[in-house]
Protein backbone atom coordinates (compact mmCIF):
# COMPACT_ATOMS: atom_id res chain seq x y z
CA UNK A 1 0.00 0.00 0.00
CA UNK A 2 2.41 2.76 -1.41
CA UNK A 3 1.59 6.33 0.37
CA UNK A 4 1.90 8.36 -3.03
CA UNK A 5 -0.91 6.48 -4.78
CA UNK A 6 -3.72 8.09 -6.60
CA UNK A 7 -6.67 6.97 -5.85
CA UNK A 8 -8.71 4.81 -8.68
CA UNK A 9 -10.68 7.22 -11.04
CA UNK A 10 -14.21 7.97 -10.47
CA UNK A 11 -16.60 10.75 -11.03
CA UNK A 12 -16.87 13.33 -8.43
CA UNK A 13 -20.86 14.93 -8.12
CA UNK A 14 -21.59 17.89 -5.98
CA UNK A 15 -24.83 18.42 -5.85
CA UNK A 16 -26.46 21.29 -4.45
CA UNK A 17 -30.18 19.72 -3.38
CA UNK A 18 -31.62 17.41 -1.97
CA UNK A 19 -33.43 15.76 -5.23
CA UNK A 20 -30.45 16.24 -7.10
CA UNK A 21 -28.14 14.14 -5.12
CA UNK A 22 -31.48 11.46 -5.11
CA UNK A 23 -31.10 11.55 -8.63
CA UNK A 24 -27.86 10.21 -8.98
CA UNK A 25 -27.70 7.81 -5.96
CA UNK A 26 -30.85 6.08 -8.47
CA UNK A 27 -28.76 6.89 -11.60
CA UNK A 28 -25.79 4.92 -10.31
CA UNK A 29 -27.59 2.44 -7.59
CA UNK A 30 -24.74 0.08 -6.37
CA UNK A 31 -21.93 1.88 -7.93
CA UNK A 32 -22.68 5.14 -6.13
CA UNK A 33 -20.85 6.04 -3.04
CA UNK A 34 -22.53 9.07 -0.50
CA UNK A 35 -19.48 10.73 1.00
CA UNK A 36 -19.71 12.66 4.00
CA UNK A 37 -16.66 13.82 6.01
CA UNK A 38 -14.91 11.14 3.51
CA UNK A 39 -12.80 10.07 6.79
CA UNK A 40 -13.85 6.68 6.35
CA UNK A 41 -14.57 6.50 2.34
CA UNK A 42 -11.06 7.82 0.81
CA UNK A 43 -9.01 4.64 2.68
CA UNK A 44 -11.84 2.35 0.89
CA UNK A 45 -10.72 4.09 -2.10
CA UNK A 46 -7.22 4.25 -1.97
CA UNK A 47 -6.69 0.43 -0.92
CA UNK A 48 -8.74 -0.33 -3.73
CA UNK A 49 -11.07 -2.48 -1.86
CA UNK A 50 -14.42 0.03 -2.41
CA UNK A 51 -14.42 1.17 -6.36
CA UNK A 52 -17.39 3.17 -6.96
CA UNK A 53 -18.13 4.71 -10.55
CA UNK A 54 -20.08 7.63 -8.84
CA UNK A 55 -19.17 9.61 -5.82
CA UNK A 56 -21.54 11.70 -4.49
CA UNK A 57 -20.45 14.56 -2.30
CA UNK A 58 -23.25 15.06 0.09
CA UNK A 59 -21.75 17.96 1.83
CA UNK A 60 -23.37 20.95 -0.74
CA UNK A 61 -27.07 19.77 -0.21
CA UNK A 62 -28.48 22.64 2.22
CA UNK A 63 -30.47 21.27 5.75
CA UNK A 64 -27.87 18.46 6.36
CA UNK A 65 -26.02 20.09 8.93
CA UNK A 66 -26.53 21.51 12.46
CA UNK A 67 -28.51 20.89 15.66
CA UNK A 68 -31.92 21.57 16.56
CA UNK A 69 -34.75 21.84 19.21
CA UNK A 70 -37.73 20.44 18.16
CA UNK A 71 -41.20 20.13 20.14
CA UNK A 72 -39.95 16.10 21.65
CA UNK A 73 -36.00 16.60 21.67
CA UNK A 74 -33.55 17.60 19.39
CA UNK A 75 -32.13 17.07 15.37
CA UNK A 76 -29.34 16.58 14.46
CA UNK A 77 -28.23 16.70 10.74
CA UNK A 78 -26.32 14.04 9.57
CA UNK A 79 -23.51 15.94 8.10
CA UNK A 80 -23.17 17.64 11.71
CA UNK A 81 -19.48 16.73 12.34
CA UNK A 82 -18.76 14.62 15.44
CA UNK A 83 -16.43 17.99 16.57
CA UNK A 84 -19.91 20.62 16.70
CA UNK A 85 -21.46 17.25 18.88
CA UNK A 86 -18.99 17.09 21.07
CA UNK A 87 -18.83 20.94 22.02
CA UNK A 88 -22.83 22.11 21.70
CA UNK A 89 -23.90 23.04 24.86
CA UNK A 90 -27.36 21.73 23.92
CA UNK A 91 -26.12 18.18 23.73
CA UNK A 92 -23.71 18.74 26.47
CA UNK A 93 -26.36 19.83 28.94
CA UNK A 94 -28.91 17.32 27.85
CA UNK A 95 -27.39 14.21 26.11
CA UNK A 96 -24.13 14.27 27.75
CA UNK A 97 -23.51 10.96 26.82
CA UNK A 98 -23.21 11.85 23.24
CA UNK A 99 -21.25 14.82 23.67
CA UNK A 100 -18.67 12.30 25.55
CA UNK A 101 -18.97 9.44 22.91
CA UNK A 102 -17.99 11.79 19.87
CA UNK A 103 -15.18 13.47 21.55
CA UNK A 104 -13.59 9.98 22.07
CA UNK A 105 -13.77 9.76 18.44
CA UNK A 106 -10.46 9.26 16.43
CA UNK A 107 -8.27 12.29 16.39
CA UNK A 108 -9.08 16.01 16.25
CA UNK A 109 -8.69 16.51 12.96
CA UNK A 110 -11.23 13.53 12.10
CA UNK A 111 -13.68 15.13 14.50
CA UNK A 112 -13.01 18.20 12.96
CA UNK A 113 -14.76 16.76 9.45
CA UNK A 114 -16.22 13.24 10.10
CA UNK A 115 -19.58 13.58 10.15
CA UNK A 116 -22.39 11.70 13.14
CA UNK A 117 -24.00 10.18 10.15
CA UNK A 118 -20.80 8.92 8.50
CA UNK A 119 -19.58 7.42 12.12
CA UNK A 120 -22.85 4.95 12.32
CA UNK A 121 -22.80 4.20 8.50
CA UNK A 122 -18.69 3.21 8.32
CA UNK A 123 -18.46 -0.10 7.85
CA UNK A 124 -16.69 -2.90 10.30
CA UNK A 125 -12.90 -2.35 10.92
CA UNK A 126 -12.05 -6.43 10.78
CA UNK A 127 -8.28 -5.98 9.33
CA UNK A 128 -8.80 -9.33 7.24
CA UNK A 129 -12.08 -7.79 5.49
CA UNK A 130 -9.87 -4.40 5.47
CA UNK A 131 -7.37 -5.67 3.53
CA UNK A 132 -9.36 -6.99 0.80
CA UNK A 133 -9.71 -10.62 1.05
CA UNK A 134 -12.97 -12.54 -0.31
CA UNK A 135 -14.17 -13.52 3.45
CA UNK A 136 -18.30 -13.87 3.71
CA UNK A 137 -18.91 -9.89 4.22
CA UNK A 138 -17.00 -9.40 1.12
CA UNK A 139 -19.24 -11.51 -1.02
CA UNK A 140 -16.63 -14.75 -0.23
CA UNK A 141 -17.23 -18.09 1.96
CA UNK A 142 -15.32 -17.91 4.74
CA UNK A 143 -14.01 -16.33 7.83
CA UNK A 144 -10.54 -15.61 8.10
CA UNK A 145 -10.68 -14.63 11.77
CA UNK A 146 -12.58 -17.22 13.16
CA UNK A 147 -10.14 -19.73 12.36
CA UNK A 148 -7.50 -21.22 14.73
CA UNK A 149 -4.77 -19.24 13.60
CA UNK A 150 -7.10 -16.20 12.88
CA UNK A 151 -5.97 -12.58 14.94
CA UNK A 152 -9.63 -12.03 16.70
CA UNK A 153 -9.15 -10.08 19.81
CA UNK A 154 -10.83 -7.08 18.60
CA UNK A 155 -13.80 -9.51 17.08
CA UNK A 156 -17.47 -9.91 18.58
CA UNK A 157 -18.54 -11.91 22.00
CA UNK A 158 -22.22 -12.34 20.62
CA UNK A 159 -24.83 -12.97 17.61
CA UNK A 160 -21.98 -14.15 15.06
CA UNK A 161 -23.33 -15.63 12.03
CA UNK A 162 -20.50 -16.47 9.75
CA UNK A 163 -19.27 -12.82 10.22
CA UNK A 164 -17.61 -11.98 13.67
CA UNK A 165 -16.98 -8.09 13.14
CA UNK A 166 -18.35 -5.80 15.40
CA UNK A 167 -19.17 -2.28 15.73
CA UNK A 168 -16.82 0.13 15.58
CA UNK A 169 -18.45 3.66 16.34
CA UNK A 170 -18.27 5.47 19.73
CA UNK A 171 -21.49 7.03 18.98
CA UNK A 172 -23.98 4.33 18.12
CA UNK A 173 -23.97 3.32 21.72
CA UNK A 174 -24.38 6.78 23.03
CA UNK A 175 -27.65 6.85 20.16
CA UNK A 176 -29.06 3.52 21.22
CA UNK A 177 -29.05 4.75 24.65
CA UNK A 178 -31.03 7.85 24.06
CA UNK A 179 -33.77 6.18 21.85
CA UNK A 180 -33.01 8.21 19.08
CA UNK A 181 -34.56 7.58 15.49
CA UNK A 182 -33.02 7.81 11.49
CA UNK A 183 -34.69 9.56 9.12
CA UNK A 184 -34.05 8.55 5.78
CA UNK A 185 -34.58 9.73 2.48
CA UNK A 186 -34.89 8.21 -0.89
CA UNK A 187 -36.73 9.14 -4.58
CA UNK A 188 -40.06 7.01 -2.69
CA UNK A 189 -40.15 9.61 0.52
CA UNK A 190 -38.71 9.41 4.26
CA UNK A 191 -38.85 7.20 6.72
CA UNK A 192 -37.80 6.85 10.22
CA UNK A 193 -36.35 4.06 12.17
CA UNK A 194 -35.50 3.65 15.86
CA UNK A 195 -31.36 3.10 15.81
CA UNK A 196 -32.03 -0.17 17.40
CA UNK A 197 -33.50 -1.44 14.12
CA UNK A 198 -31.25 1.26 12.19
CA UNK A 199 -28.00 -1.42 12.72
CA UNK A 200 -27.81 -4.86 11.11
CA UNK A 201 -26.60 -8.27 11.62
CA UNK A 202 -24.89 -10.45 9.63
CA UNK A 203 -27.65 -12.76 9.84
CA UNK A 204 -29.64 -10.15 8.21
CA UNK A 205 -27.27 -9.22 5.59
CA UNK A 206 -23.56 -9.68 6.09
CA UNK A 207 -22.61 -7.55 3.82
CA UNK A 208 -23.88 -4.13 5.24
CA UNK A 209 -23.88 -3.07 8.92
CA UNK A 210 -27.25 -0.82 8.25
CA UNK A 211 -30.42 -0.39 6.94
CA UNK A 212 -29.52 1.93 4.63
CA UNK A 213 -29.78 0.42 0.84
CA UNK A 214 -28.40 1.96 -2.22
CA UNK A 215 -30.73 5.33 -2.87
CA UNK A 216 -30.80 5.82 0.33
CA UNK A 217 -29.55 8.95 2.36
CA UNK A 218 -29.40 9.41 6.00
CA UNK A 219 -30.85 13.11 6.35
CA UNK A 220 -30.89 13.39 10.13
CA UNK A 221 -30.95 11.67 13.76
CA UNK A 222 -33.77 12.19 15.89
CA UNK A 223 -33.56 11.95 20.07
CA UNK A 224 -36.60 12.46 21.88
CA UNK A 225 -36.35 14.26 25.48
CA UNK A 226 -36.84 10.94 27.25
CA UNK A 227 -33.48 10.86 28.62
CA UNK A 228 -32.79 14.55 28.91
CA UNK A 229 -30.73 15.86 31.31
CA UNK A 230 -30.93 11.93 33.06
CA UNK A 231 -27.41 10.82 34.87
CA UNK A 232 -25.39 8.88 32.22
CA UNK A 233 -21.77 7.04 31.96
CA UNK A 234 -19.96 6.80 28.58
CA UNK A 235 -16.83 4.92 28.52
CA UNK A 236 -14.13 3.45 25.87
CA UNK A 237 -11.54 1.32 26.40
CA UNK A 238 -8.52 1.29 23.34
CA UNK A 239 -5.14 0.46 23.35
CA UNK A 240 -4.08 4.21 22.70
CA UNK A 241 -6.39 7.06 23.72
CA UNK A 242 -6.18 8.38 19.78
CA UNK A 243 -7.20 6.94 16.92
CA UNK A 244 -7.70 3.45 17.89
CA UNK A 245 -11.48 1.67 17.77
CA UNK A 246 -13.06 0.67 20.94
CA UNK A 247 -12.00 -2.61 21.98
CA UNK A 248 -15.65 -2.30 24.59
CA UNK A 249 -17.60 1.24 24.90
CA UNK A 250 -20.31 1.36 27.21
CA UNK A 251 -22.73 3.85 26.99
CA UNK A 252 -25.74 4.32 29.60
CA UNK A 253 -28.20 6.67 30.87
CA UNK A 254 -30.76 6.32 33.83
CA UNK A 255 -33.11 7.90 35.52
CA UNK A 256 -33.29 7.87 39.52
CA UNK A 257 -35.64 8.32 42.46
CA UNK A 258 -33.97 8.70 45.92
CA UNK A 259 -32.33 5.73 45.41
CA UNK A 260 -34.15 3.92 43.29
CA UNK A 261 -32.85 3.48 39.31
CA UNK A 262 -36.35 3.70 37.87
CA UNK A 263 -35.32 3.36 34.20
CA UNK A 264 -32.37 2.82 32.24
CA UNK A 265 -30.69 1.86 28.95
CA UNK A 266 -27.02 0.01 28.84
CA UNK A 267 -25.60 -0.46 25.49
CA UNK A 268 -22.00 -1.51 24.74
CA UNK A 269 -19.78 -1.28 21.46
CA UNK A 270 -17.24 -3.46 20.08
CA UNK A 271 -18.77 -6.60 21.09
CA UNK A 272 -21.47 -7.60 18.30
CA UNK A 273 -21.95 -6.52 14.81
CA UNK A 274 -24.32 -3.65 16.09
CA UNK A 275 -24.54 -2.26 19.03
CA UNK A 276 -25.65 -4.77 21.88
CA UNK A 277 -28.49 -3.24 24.26
CA UNK A 278 -27.82 -4.94 27.80
CA UNK A 279 -31.65 -5.82 28.07
CA UNK A 280 -30.63 -8.36 31.06
CA UNK A 281 -28.96 -5.90 32.74
CA UNK A 282 -31.60 -3.20 32.80
CA UNK A 283 -34.56 -5.79 33.58
CA UNK A 284 -32.09 -6.01 36.75
CA UNK A 285 -31.49 -3.23 37.36
CA UNK A 286 -34.88 -1.40 37.01
CA UNK A 287 -36.66 -0.48 40.36
CA UNK A 288 -33.72 -1.34 42.28
CA UNK A 289 -32.19 0.40 44.68
CA UNK A 290 -28.86 1.23 43.52
CA UNK A 291 -26.12 -0.36 45.80
CA UNK A 292 -23.12 -3.22 45.83
CA UNK A 293 -25.94 -6.00 45.40
CA UNK A 294 -28.04 -4.23 42.64
CA UNK A 295 -24.39 -3.44 40.85
CA UNK A 296 -23.07 -6.92 41.79
CA UNK A 297 -25.84 -8.47 39.91
CA UNK A 298 -25.57 -6.65 36.47
CA UNK A 299 -22.42 -6.80 36.27
CA UNK A 300 -22.92 -10.76 37.09
CA UNK A 301 -25.37 -10.50 33.75
CA UNK A 302 -23.24 -8.13 31.85
CA UNK A 303 -21.85 -11.12 29.38
CA UNK A 304 -24.31 -13.45 29.65
CA UNK A 305 -24.51 -15.50 26.67
CA UNK A 306 -21.18 -14.47 24.97
CA UNK A 307 -19.13 -16.69 22.98
CA UNK A 308 -15.69 -16.52 23.11
CA UNK A 309 -12.86 -16.42 20.23
CA UNK A 310 -9.15 -17.43 20.55
CA UNK A 311 -8.39 -13.83 21.12
CA UNK A 312 -11.22 -12.23 22.51
CA UNK A 313 -11.91 -13.87 26.37
CA UNK A 314 -10.79 -10.63 28.00
CA UNK A 315 -13.67 -8.75 26.55
CA UNK A 316 -15.56 -10.27 29.21
CA UNK A 317 -14.29 -9.14 32.50
CA UNK A 318 -13.90 -5.64 30.50
CA UNK A 319 -17.65 -5.51 29.61
CA UNK A 320 -18.39 -6.77 33.47
CA UNK A 321 -16.71 -4.01 34.86
CA UNK A 322 -17.62 -1.26 32.71
CA UNK A 323 -21.68 -2.15 33.47
CA UNK A 324 -20.51 -2.14 37.29
CA UNK A 325 -19.25 1.57 36.61
CA UNK A 326 -21.82 2.73 34.81
CA UNK A 327 -24.64 1.62 36.86
CA UNK A 328 -22.53 3.02 40.01
CA UNK A 329 -21.14 6.27 38.14
CA UNK A 330 -24.12 7.36 36.22
CA UNK B 1 26.47 -22.65 -20.48
CA UNK B 2 25.31 -20.80 -23.58
CA UNK B 3 21.79 -21.35 -23.08
CA UNK B 4 22.10 -20.53 -19.83
CA UNK B 5 23.58 -17.04 -20.34
CA UNK B 6 21.06 -16.30 -22.69
CA UNK B 7 17.95 -17.27 -19.85
CA UNK B 8 20.36 -15.18 -17.81
CA UNK B 9 20.17 -12.28 -20.30
CA UNK B 10 16.33 -12.74 -20.82
CA UNK B 11 15.76 -13.08 -17.55
CA UNK B 12 17.68 -9.59 -16.72
CA UNK B 13 16.44 -8.16 -19.73
CA UNK B 14 12.77 -8.87 -18.47
CA UNK B 15 13.53 -7.59 -15.12
CA UNK B 16 14.46 -4.17 -16.59
CA UNK B 17 11.63 -3.88 -18.49
CA UNK B 18 9.22 -4.48 -15.71
CA UNK B 19 11.38 -2.12 -13.61
CA UNK B 20 11.24 0.82 -16.32
CA UNK B 21 7.22 -0.14 -16.29
CA UNK B 22 6.79 -0.21 -13.12
CA UNK B 23 8.37 3.47 -12.55
CA UNK B 24 6.62 4.72 -15.31
CA UNK B 25 3.30 4.07 -13.83
CA UNK B 26 4.90 5.28 -10.40
CA UNK B 27 5.84 8.91 -12.27
CA UNK B 28 2.00 8.91 -14.20
CA UNK B 29 0.40 8.85 -10.66
CA UNK B 30 2.57 11.32 -9.05
CA UNK B 31 2.10 13.38 -11.82
CA UNK B 32 -1.75 12.67 -11.61
CA UNK B 33 -2.26 12.39 -15.05
CA UNK B 34 -3.03 8.52 -15.25
CA UNK B 35 -6.11 7.02 -16.73
CA UNK B 36 -6.95 10.37 -18.74
CA UNK B 37 -8.43 8.66 -21.36
CA UNK B 38 -11.98 8.04 -19.74
CA UNK B 39 -14.56 10.95 -20.04
CA UNK B 40 -16.16 12.70 -17.17
CA UNK B 41 -19.38 12.04 -16.75
CA UNK B 42 -22.27 15.06 -17.59
CA UNK B 43 -22.34 17.59 -14.53
CA UNK B 44 -19.57 15.73 -12.39
CA UNK B 45 -16.67 18.48 -11.40
CA UNK B 46 -14.96 20.85 -13.46
CA UNK B 47 -10.85 19.74 -13.14
CA UNK B 48 -9.72 23.29 -13.55
CA UNK B 49 -10.99 25.14 -9.71
CA UNK B 50 -9.44 27.78 -7.88
CA UNK B 51 -7.96 27.20 -4.32
CA UNK B 52 -7.24 29.89 -1.70
CA UNK B 53 -4.54 29.58 -0.14
CA UNK B 54 -2.17 31.21 1.85
CA UNK B 55 -4.29 34.00 0.64
CA UNK B 56 -3.68 33.96 -2.47
CA UNK B 57 -5.70 32.38 -5.12
CA UNK B 58 -4.13 29.54 -7.25
CA UNK B 59 -5.63 27.77 -10.26
CA UNK B 60 -4.65 24.50 -10.72
CA UNK B 61 -5.91 21.30 -12.31
CA UNK B 62 -7.17 18.83 -10.22
CA UNK B 63 -8.65 14.99 -10.65
CA UNK B 64 -11.62 14.23 -8.83
CA UNK B 65 -10.02 11.78 -6.90
CA UNK B 66 -7.01 13.50 -5.83
CA UNK B 67 -6.24 14.55 -2.07
CA UNK B 68 -5.28 17.92 -1.14
CA UNK B 69 -2.23 17.04 -0.04
CA UNK B 70 -1.22 15.69 -2.99
CA UNK B 71 -2.39 18.82 -5.30
CA UNK B 72 -0.37 20.79 -2.45
CA UNK B 73 2.79 18.68 -3.01
CA UNK B 74 2.69 17.80 -6.29
CA UNK B 75 0.98 20.29 -8.16
CA UNK B 76 1.66 24.01 -6.10
CA UNK B 77 5.32 22.94 -4.44
CA UNK B 78 4.04 23.10 -1.25
CA UNK B 79 5.94 20.90 0.24
CA UNK B 80 5.76 21.55 3.73
CA UNK B 81 3.06 19.66 4.06
CA UNK B 82 4.49 16.53 4.80
CA UNK B 83 1.90 12.75 3.89
CA UNK B 84 3.02 10.42 7.01
CA UNK B 85 0.26 7.65 6.40
CA UNK B 86 -2.05 9.25 3.96
CA UNK B 87 -4.48 7.46 5.74
CA UNK B 88 -5.48 10.04 8.44
CA UNK B 89 -3.47 8.29 11.68
CA UNK B 90 -0.67 10.73 12.37
CA UNK B 91 -0.96 14.32 11.36
CA UNK B 92 1.80 15.00 9.56
CA UNK B 93 -0.42 16.73 6.56
CA UNK B 94 -2.66 18.87 8.58
CA UNK B 95 -3.76 21.81 7.25
CA UNK B 96 -6.14 24.96 8.29
CA UNK B 97 -9.58 24.87 6.63
CA UNK B 98 -11.05 28.30 7.63
CA UNK B 99 -8.60 28.25 10.57
CA UNK B 100 -9.72 24.53 11.58
CA UNK B 101 -6.67 21.81 11.56
CA UNK B 102 -7.55 19.28 8.87
CA UNK B 103 -5.99 15.87 7.67
CA UNK B 104 -5.17 17.40 4.04
CA UNK B 105 -4.14 13.66 2.81
CA UNK B 106 -8.24 12.29 3.55
CA UNK B 107 -9.98 15.49 1.91
CA UNK B 108 -10.78 16.28 -1.56
CA UNK B 109 -8.95 18.88 -3.18
CA UNK B 110 -12.79 19.58 -4.48
CA UNK B 111 -13.78 20.09 -1.18
CA UNK B 112 -11.49 22.99 -0.03
CA UNK B 113 -12.79 25.18 -3.19
CA UNK B 114 -14.35 28.62 -1.34
CA UNK B 115 -12.46 27.78 1.84
CA UNK B 116 -9.30 29.53 2.97
CA UNK B 117 -6.45 27.10 3.09
CA UNK B 118 -3.46 27.93 5.19
CA UNK B 119 -0.34 25.31 4.90
CA UNK B 120 2.54 25.33 6.85
CA UNK B 121 3.87 28.31 4.43
CA UNK B 122 1.73 30.85 5.42
CA UNK B 123 2.16 30.40 9.39
CA UNK B 124 5.08 32.68 9.12
CA UNK B 125 3.96 36.59 8.54
CA UNK B 126 4.66 37.76 4.59
CA UNK B 127 7.92 39.37 5.39
CA UNK B 128 9.31 36.07 6.84
CA UNK B 129 9.37 36.45 10.51
CA UNK B 130 8.06 33.31 12.23
CA UNK B 131 5.10 33.21 13.71
CA UNK B 132 5.59 33.05 18.10
CA UNK B 133 4.50 29.10 17.68
CA UNK B 134 7.69 28.43 15.43
CA UNK B 135 10.00 30.67 17.65
CA UNK B 136 8.73 28.48 20.50
CA UNK B 137 9.23 25.49 19.04
CA UNK B 138 12.90 26.30 18.00
CA UNK B 139 13.79 27.63 21.50
CA UNK B 140 12.63 24.76 23.18
CA UNK B 141 14.26 22.37 20.71
CA UNK B 142 10.76 20.62 19.86
CA UNK B 143 11.92 18.88 16.39
CA UNK B 144 13.93 16.11 16.95
CA UNK B 145 13.90 14.50 13.09
CA UNK B 146 11.36 17.31 12.29
CA UNK B 147 8.57 14.90 9.84
CA UNK B 148 5.82 16.06 12.51
CA UNK B 149 6.81 19.46 13.00
CA UNK B 150 4.69 21.37 10.02
CA UNK B 151 1.45 19.28 11.64
CA UNK B 152 2.10 20.40 15.59
CA UNK B 153 2.86 23.97 14.24
CA UNK B 154 -0.46 23.99 12.50
CA UNK B 155 -2.68 22.22 15.35
CA UNK B 156 -0.44 24.81 18.25
CA UNK B 157 -1.61 27.82 15.96
CA UNK B 158 -5.27 26.75 15.62
CA UNK B 159 -5.34 26.15 19.40
CA UNK B 160 -3.71 29.97 20.68
CA UNK B 161 -6.03 31.21 17.92
CA UNK B 162 -9.10 29.77 19.66
CA UNK B 163 -7.40 29.45 23.60
CA UNK B 164 -4.97 31.98 24.04
CA UNK B 165 -3.79 30.70 27.37
CA UNK B 166 -4.44 26.94 27.11
CA UNK B 167 -3.56 24.43 29.98
CA UNK B 168 -1.15 22.00 29.34
CA UNK B 169 -4.12 18.91 29.27
CA UNK B 170 -5.94 21.59 26.45
CA UNK B 171 -2.43 21.45 24.76
CA UNK B 172 -2.17 17.71 25.45
CA UNK B 173 -5.64 17.11 23.67
CA UNK B 174 -5.29 19.94 20.64
CA UNK B 175 -2.04 18.25 19.67
CA UNK B 176 -3.57 14.44 20.29
CA UNK B 177 -3.65 14.02 16.43
CA UNK B 178 -0.39 14.69 15.69
CA UNK B 179 1.68 11.90 16.24
CA UNK B 180 5.87 12.23 16.62
CA UNK B 181 7.87 9.07 16.30
CA UNK B 182 10.78 10.59 17.67
CA UNK B 183 8.06 10.89 21.00
CA UNK B 184 8.58 15.10 21.36
CA UNK B 185 5.73 15.51 22.98
CA UNK B 186 6.72 16.89 26.18
CA UNK B 187 8.86 19.57 23.89
CA UNK B 188 6.58 20.38 21.45
CA UNK B 189 3.97 20.91 24.31
CA UNK B 190 6.50 23.26 26.63
CA UNK B 191 6.98 25.13 23.12
CA UNK B 192 2.66 25.53 23.08
CA UNK B 193 2.47 27.24 26.74
CA UNK B 194 6.07 29.24 25.98
CA UNK B 195 4.18 30.68 22.68
CA UNK B 196 1.21 31.32 24.51
CA UNK B 197 3.05 33.48 27.25
CA UNK B 198 5.01 35.33 24.66
CA UNK B 199 1.80 36.03 22.66
CA UNK B 200 0.18 37.23 26.22
C1 LIG C 1 -7.39 6.80 11.91
C2 LIG C 1 -8.86 6.67 12.19
C3 LIG C 1 -9.28 6.45 13.49
C4 LIG C 1 -10.64 6.33 13.77
N1 LIG C 1 -11.02 6.10 15.07
C5 LIG C 1 -12.36 6.01 15.36
C6 LIG C 1 -12.80 5.82 16.69
O1 LIG C 1 -12.01 5.76 17.62
N2 LIG C 1 -14.15 5.72 16.91
C7 LIG C 1 -15.06 5.80 15.91
O2 LIG C 1 -16.25 5.72 16.17
N3 LIG C 1 -14.65 5.99 14.64
C8 LIG C 1 -13.33 6.10 14.36
N4 LIG C 1 -12.93 6.29 13.08
C9 LIG C 1 -13.91 6.33 12.06
C10 LIG C 1 -14.31 7.74 11.79
O3 LIG C 1 -14.78 8.36 12.92
C11 LIG C 1 -15.40 7.67 10.87
O4 LIG C 1 -14.81 7.14 9.73
C12 LIG C 1 -15.98 9.01 10.58
O5 LIG C 1 -16.73 9.46 11.67
C13 LIG C 1 -16.86 8.81 9.44
O6 LIG C 1 -17.49 10.01 9.17
P1 LIG C 1 -17.35 10.63 7.72
O7 LIG C 1 -18.36 11.69 7.67
O8 LIG C 1 -15.96 11.00 7.45
O9 LIG C 1 -17.79 9.37 6.84
P2 LIG C 1 -17.60 9.01 5.33
O10 LIG C 1 -16.28 8.37 5.12
O11 LIG C 1 -17.95 10.15 4.47
O12 LIG C 1 -18.75 7.91 5.23
C14 LIG C 1 -18.65 6.66 5.88
C15 LIG C 1 -19.68 5.72 5.29
O13 LIG C 1 -20.98 6.16 5.59
C16 LIG C 1 -21.73 6.43 4.43
N5 LIG C 1 -22.47 7.67 4.71
C17 LIG C 1 -21.98 8.75 5.37
N6 LIG C 1 -22.94 9.67 5.53
C18 LIG C 1 -24.05 9.18 4.96
C19 LIG C 1 -25.38 9.67 4.81
N7 LIG C 1 -25.73 10.86 5.30
N8 LIG C 1 -26.29 8.90 4.15
C20 LIG C 1 -25.91 7.69 3.68
N9 LIG C 1 -24.70 7.16 3.80
C21 LIG C 1 -23.76 7.89 4.43
C22 LIG C 1 -20.72 6.59 3.33
O14 LIG C 1 -21.26 6.24 2.08
C23 LIG C 1 -19.65 5.62 3.77
O15 LIG C 1 -20.00 4.32 3.42
C24 LIG C 1 -11.58 6.44 12.74
C25 LIG C 1 -11.17 6.67 11.44
C26 LIG C 1 -9.82 6.80 11.14
C27 LIG C 1 -9.40 7.07 9.74
S1 LIG D 1 -14.98 -11.25 10.71
FE1 LIG D 1 -16.39 -10.74 9.02
S2 LIG D 1 -15.28 -9.14 7.97
FE2 LIG D 1 -13.74 -10.22 9.20
S3 LIG D 1 -12.90 -11.87 7.90
FE3 LIG D 1 -14.63 -12.74 9.04
S4 LIG D 1 -16.35 -12.48 7.58
FE4 LIG D 1 -14.77 -11.07 6.92
S1 LIG E 1 -0.49 11.77 6.21
FE1 LIG E 1 -2.44 12.57 6.62
S2 LIG E 1 -2.79 11.87 8.63
FE2 LIG E 1 -0.92 10.88 8.15
S1 LIG F 1 10.20 15.09 15.57
FE1 LIG F 1 10.47 13.22 14.52
S2 LIG F 1 8.40 12.60 14.26
FE2 LIG F 1 8.20 14.24 15.61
Amino acid sequence: MSTKDMMPNFDLFQPSDMGNAIDLLDQYGADAWPLAGGQDSLDWFKDRIKRPVAVIDLAGIPGMTGINETANGIEIGALTTLTEIAQSLLIRDNYGVLAEAASRVASPQIRNIGTIGGNICQDVRCWYYRSGVDCYRAGGNTCYADTPEGLNREHCLFEADRCVAVSPSDTAPALVALDATMLIQNSDGIREVAAEDFFIGPDVDIERVTVLEPGDILTSIRIPSTWAGANYYFEKVADRATWDFALVNIASVLRMQGNTITDLRVVCGGVQCTPRRLNGVEDIVRGSNRDAETIELASSAAARGATVLNYNGFKIPLMENLVKRAIRDS
Amino acid sequence: MRPQNQSRRNFIKGIIASGAVVSTGGLMFVSGCSETTTTPAPGSVERLISLNINGTIRRVDVLPNETLAQTLRNKLGLTGTKIGCDRGECGACSVLIDGVPNNSCSMLSHRVTGKNITTIEGIASPAGELHPVQRAMIEELAPQCGFCTPGQVISSVALLNNNPNPSREEARQALAGNLCRCGAYDHYLNAVLRAAEEIA
